[in-house]
């Protein structure tokens, strides 16, 4: 008998792994001077992602009705955002000067993505506020070390540190309002890996990106999958019987 | 205006499991799907310890959690509080699965039976696989009873499935926003708190602890 789904699996993590990566690449790529080879990985690696949580759900067919309730629905306004995105991402390949608008429309897309989780009252390590700037400081990095891939030019690396310093202080509040034994080992990788390590291997602008993207993309598939243990159940008082 | 609760009383339930063997006779939920459940709990330690039995199910919250991460807007909110799921606009991704704080989702891929066929019971339609379930307050009993003037919590055949089936009178249905219904007259005698109130989501859901003092 397989049990009924009551988690989001690697699938869902991978559109956070890989959207957040690619949407900070998307605006990472505003300091790279040919910006259009990151532009379309950039792409590809939300489009992946999608392609990913769309595996997850269960009625695959119908997956534009996701689009049906912008009113309150982060889940909506993402696929809003990927909307906006791709056209925009294209454009900037063909028009350049289109980038800052796509660089806008990834940034939404991440935005989503942290209130995405932050919606989920469900599960304590996502409904606290400082997963927001969490996620977004996290994909900002990903990004920033994915870019460090195509090019080491003074302004994108000091997007990188700004990145990956704003990701280690996010992390570093998270922490103080979630206790999550199962974010800590990724914690530490993430503070002396991803943000140590990258910082010290800054002459080598390659190893530094792949230091920040893989100890980003560690924490977030755990925080999307070993993290998100559900809320339990609580008795305020106890049912008086009988004695006292 | 009408606002369909429910009350267990916490003292009368004895965990016989009866109101989660009668809702899932009602509904014809499979394996491992249980939209009403009855928790064990044993609290503190030797010699001070207590048990507790406590129904647990979808508390059609006034605020819904489920209903404002849904996508899809399968799942909506009724003028009268019954928190319901379209299973034919529902995609089945699990955000509210996710958050829901009260455990109340249930999602399922395949089509699934106790035995080896499906007993006449149980629903072999596709509409409920690979979307989201929940208890519905047996919605369908209240609107027909409703429809043939019966009075939801007082007659059976307009009260949700477990209510009806409860051994120990521990669970009871009724009109909150009513102040001489069933429900209003347990919640005026009694003490009681609500779920995980502190998450602000309302539950519509009360549980009676000791009497009034």
């Amino acid at each position: 008998m397989s049990a009924p789904q009551q988690h989001w699996d690697a699938r869902a993590a991978a559109n956070f792994m890989l959207g957040g990566g690619g949407s900070g690449l998307m605006v990472a790529a505003l300091f790279v001077a040919d910006p259009r080879l990151p532009v379309v990985l950039s792409l590809l690696l939300v489009a992946t992602g999608l392609t990913a949580v769309w595996l997850e759900i269960g009625r695959k067919l119908r997956a534009a009705h996701v689009l049906f309730n912008p009113f309150t629905s982060w889940m909506t306004r993402e696929s809003f955002a990927a909307l906006l995105l791709f056209p925009l991402g294209i454009g900037s390949v063909l028009a350049p000067g289109a980038l800052p608008f796509a660089a806008a429309a990834a940034l939404a897309f991440l935005y989503c993505q942290a209130r995405i989780l932050r919606a989920a009252k469900g599960i304590a390590a996502w409904r606290a506020p400082e997963v927001v700037a969490l996620v977004v400081f996290t994909g900002l990095a990903e990004g920033a070390g994915l870019a460090l891939l195509f090019s080491a030019e003074r302004a994108l690396v000091v997007f990188f540190v700004l990145a990956v310093a704003g990701r280690f202080l996010a992390w570093r509040r998270y922490r103080g309002a979630v206790r999550s034994a199962a974010l800590e080992p990724a914690g530490r990788t993430l503070a002396w890996v991803g943000t140590a390590a990258a910082a010290a291997l800054l002459f080598v602008p390659p190893l530094a990106g792949l230091a920040a993207l893989g100890a980003g993309w560690r924490l977030k598939f755990l925080l999307v999958t070993r993290a998100a243990l559900k809320q339990e159940f609580s008795l305020p008082h106890l049912p008086v019987r009988g004695t006292r | 205006m009408t606002r369909w609760a429910m009350v267990a009383d916490l003292r009368r339930c004895v965990g016989c499991q009866t109101c989660t063997a009668a809702c899932k006779q009602a509904n014809s939920t499979p394996p491992g799907v249980q939209w009403r459940r009855v928790l064990d709990l044993e609290v503190g330690e030797y010699p001070s310890v207590k048990r507790a039995f406590v129904p647990v199910g979808c508390m059609h919250c006034e605020d819904p959690p489920c209903m404002h991460v849904c996508p899809s807007t399968a799942t909506r909110k009724r003028a009268d509080g019954i928190v319901t799921v379209d299973y034919d606009l529902c995609i089945g991704c699990a955000y509210c699965a996710v958050a829901c704080p009260y455990q109340a989702r249930f999602k399922v891929d395949k089509q699934q039976f106790a035995f080896e066929h499906a007993m006449p019971n149980e629903d072999q339609s596709e509409k409920r696989i690979g979307v989201a379930t929940k208890c519905t307050f047996c919605v369908e009993r209240i609107d027909d009873g409703l429809a043939r003037g019966l009075k939801p919590g007082v007659d059976p055949e307009a009260t949700p499935a477990c209510v009806n089936s409860c051994i120990a009178k521990a669970l009871h249905f009724g009109d909150a926003e009513d102040p001489q219904s069933n429900i209003s007259q347990l919640l005026a005698e009694n003490q009681f708190f609500r779920m995980h109130e502190e998450l602000g989501t309302g539950p519509g859901f009360y549980y009676l602890w000791d009497k009034a003092p």
